[in-house]
């Protein structure tokens, strides 16, 4: 079915000047749980919200390692974001090889924006479905970047995508401030917050469905355990969900339609979806 | 076509010279250094001396032949430095991506047999180095396995190899294994006399063999990590 | 038709299997029993060479050292080859060896810090990474059985600490505070570990004072060495290369 006569593929111009085709690649990214990483001067934290797609079934990986500095966590299809972790690696590997030292995170991304760039060009390719959230740490710091099925990536101080992700950007853009200067345990407590925003009232963090990894200064690439989540998780007990706005619309615009929303009870599965999303 | 063939040779006469002596490329050297490894039920001793030699020149006499592959394993080289600084480049790559693949680390047998194939896919161009894997199995035992260049590996509890590999080997089999004694009743090895086996036989070895001396660092794997100890020999 | 040479009958596809290749059509079939000999005759030997690089560690940096002379075996051909390289505002590389395959890899090094600089993101080749580069690309020559015959140094600054690291034509590579090649390994290594050991601490004009000794020591008795020579500094504050400095020798106990 075509929304309209111009997104039959990606190399068709609308006459607006918009590849719907990529437009459409970038709502895949909406359709994953929630994610997000902030960083402060020594740290690069992300937080992923995990979900189970049946009863059955066991919570998704959100967030893949990708060298002893570097990680990423995904929002969209999995199966994308699993080639794309594995050029990624490859990439951090063979810079390793050849000179002895990890792969500067913006060269990396300036690679892999170029590689997802290919696919938004040929007819015989389809953009990834993915976006992604890089924190690194190298000789300039911490960083998080975020990617999307676009192939624009972007530096950021802080960022959140997925299904209701505005929530949490909300939150960082209005503590955006304080997160340079703040402890770690502290910014991981930002980043908690944050994602307690993108959550329907009824539920809750648990150490099941949340996710925590952390990178920085003297600190390996690491997704904490249970444990470790659960001491974060303690320390967030109690804490009031914040006035929590409701997720504006975000197809104000004159956009093509898109796919409705998916039910947002994470443990729903999600009805005639051809592939995955997390 | 007499011209081709003419000059098919590589023949310059113009930059003929006679002093340009041709010198024959050979693609190994024999840098040297000795590594020992002893096995004991809950450790594992490794440790391999500091001296990079060719020749009659000393290279550096601090360099390390110990490779940290994990937390339970550690590999020792000896023999061709530039094949030794290839080989465990690649080792550490394929450790981190079985880590990658398999969300574990990798164990100290199964890197053993990694390396075993690793060296056999270059049977007809070899690495030319002698490795010493040495690490705590799945059951956390202390175990060494020792290569020839060409992959053949076998597991045993005591080992030494490289330029001195020779004259050590039977002063293990002696002092750990209680071989070729009478009257002897073995004594599993303590951590403590393992180290103090390695120091003796690394100071014997610096005094006969001229490609083993300077230093040796010694690192103790036990479930708790690795321990890095060095104790110096003859600069000479 | 000379122009042609052995090497591009094996570069060029053969047109069917055991058939000539573009070119070589002209010499059919006699080039078939040619290339079964397999492969052209690798670089075997050096042709114009340069002697030693010496380099030592002094307080907050390195000092290295190489003559201007290229020699052609025994003939001082080329008097003024600058052996010592500025890669960029961290790493000096000096070479020793074949003066042909330096100036190529000087290219290759040249080109790569320039697709760095175009990056423009802020990261500079650190001296330990372009000695893990070059161990690699000179290991895969060697593995070609087709090395480059070259002994190099490299000398730099790494987060504020001296670094100096060698690479030879197999591939060996270590680093070390006093580093020598060629001759120098044999005559100028004693004097430098002797000074370094004495004083780890030493200033530069001290080091400098050392490495002009050991050229000149070289100078007396290394039959392939100058008495000009460039000499390379690089500290926190950047990179040096001075010269050519000449070396003032006495020659009297040589005549009759």
């Amino acid at each position: 079915m075509f929304r309209n006569q111009y997104d039959s593929d990606v190399t068709v111009w609308s006459p607006q000047g918009r590849l719907h085709q990529v437009e459409y690649a970038m709502e895949a990214v909406k359709l994953g749980s929630a994610t997000l990483g902030l960083k402060n001067k020594t740290h690069a934290v992300l937080i992923a919200l995990k979900r189970a797609t049946s009863e059955l079934s066991a919570y998704q990986k959100k967030i893949i390692p990708i060298d002893k500095h570097m990680g990423i966590t995904i929002s969209g299809l999995t199966a994308d974001a699993r080639m794309l972790s594995r050029y990624m690696r490859t990439e951090c590997l063979n810079y390793k090889y050849s000179h002895d030292d990890v792969l500067p995170v913006s060269r990396l991304i300036a690679a892999l924006g170029n590689k997802m760039q290919t696919c938004t060009q040929r007819y015989d390719r389809r953009p990834y479905g993915v976006g992604l959230l890089v924190a690194g740490y190298d000789d300039q710091g911490p960083h998080i970047y975020q990617t999307c099925p676009s192939a624009n990536y972007f530096d950021c101080k802080a960022m959140a995508m997925g299904a209701r992700s505005q929530s949490a950007r909300t939150y960082l853009e209005k503590h955006l401030n304080e997160f340079a200067n703040c402890e770690l345990n502290e910014l991981v407590k930002h980043g908690l917050r944050a994602l307690l925003d993108t959550l329907p009232n009824e539920d809750a963090l648990t150490i099941k469905n949340v996710s925590i990894a952390i990178v920085g200064k003297g600190t390996e690439f690491t997704i904490l355990d249970e444990t470790a989540t659960a001491d974060y998780l303690w320390d967030m007990e109690g804490e009031e969900e914040r006035g929590r706005p409701t997720e504006p619309d975000v197809e104000q615009d004159n956009r093509p339609p898109q796919v409705p929303p998916p039910d947002e009870g994470p443990r729903d599965p999600i009805p005639a979806v051809a592939m995955d999303t997390e | 076509m007499a011209m081709l063939n003419e000059y098919s040779g590589r023949n310059l006469p113009d930059y003929e010279f006679e002093a340009v002596k041709k010198v024959h490329f050979s693609p190994y050297a024999d840098n040297g250094g000795s590594v020992i490894a002893l096995a004991g039920d809950d450790f594992c001793i490794i440790a391999g001396d500091t001296r990079l030699s060719s020749g009659f020149s000393i290279y550096t006499r601090e360099q390390q032949k110990l490779f940290p592959l994990s937390n339970t394993t550690v590999l020792g080289c000896s023999g061709c430095w530039c094949d030794t600084l290839t080989l465990t480049r690649i080792l550490s790559a394929r450790m981190q991506m079985y880590k990658h693949e398999h969300h574990k680390e990798m164990s100290t047998p199964a890197a053993a047999q990694m390396l075993s194939t690793m060296l056999y896919y270059k049977r007809f161009f070899p690495y030319y180095v002698s490795n010493m894997l040495a690490g705590l199995d799945e059951n956390g035992k202390g175990c060494v396995y020792s290569y020839d260049p060409i992959g053949h590996c076998e597991r045993s509890n005591y080992r030494a190899g490289g330029s001195a590999g020779a004259l050590l080997q039977p002063l293990l089999d002696n002092q750990v294994g209680y071989k070729n004694q009478e009257g002897v009743d073995p004594t599993p090895l303590s951590q403590e006399r393992a180290l103090s086996i390695i120091k003796d036989v690394f100071i014997s070895a610096a005094e006969r063999d001229i490609y083993t001396g300077d230093g040796i660092s010694i690192k103790i794997i036990t479930k708790d990590g690795v321990k890095n100890e060095s104790f110096s020999l003859r600069k000479d | 038709m000379a122009f042609m040479t052995k090497g591009d009958w094996y570069n060029s596809q053969a047109f069917w299997q055991n058939g000539p290749a573009p070119g070589a059509i002209y010499n059919f079939p006699g080039n078939t029993a040619q290339s079964e000999s397999n492969g052209f005759q690798r670089s075997q030997a050096p042709i114009t060479t340069g002697t030693s690089v010496l380099g030592l560690h002094y307080k907050d940096g390195v000092v290295i050292a190489a003559d201007v002379l290229g020699s052609y075996g025994s003939l001082a051909k080329y008097r003024n080859c600058e052996r010592l390289m500025k890669v960029n505002d961290n790493i000096i590389l000096g070479a020793g060896g074949d003066f042909a395959d330096f100036q190529y890899i000087k290219n290759i090094i040249e080109q790569k810090i320039l697709e760095e600089e175009c990056l423009d993101d802020g990261f500079s080749l650190k001296p330990k990474s372009l000695h893990c580069w070059l161990t690699r690309v000179m290991y895969n020559r060697r593995s070609k059985f087709d090395p480059f015959w070259n002994n190099f140094i490299i000398a730099g600054m790494d987060d504020d600490k001296p670094f100096m690291g060698t690479v030879d034509k197999l591939g060996t590579a270590y680093a070390d505070p006093v580093i020598t090649t060629g001759y120098g390994a044999y005559m100028a290594t004693p004097l430098l570990r002797k000074a370094y050991e004495d004083n780890k601490e030493m200033t530069k004009e001290e080091a400098l004072q050392h490495i002009h000794k050991s050229m000149q020591v070289l100078f007396y008795r290394d039959a392939r060495s100058f008495p000009k020579y460039h000499v390379g500094i690089i500290n926190k504050d950047g990179i040096e290369i001075k010269g050519p400095l000449t070396l003032e020798s006495n020659w009297e106990v040589a005549n009759m």
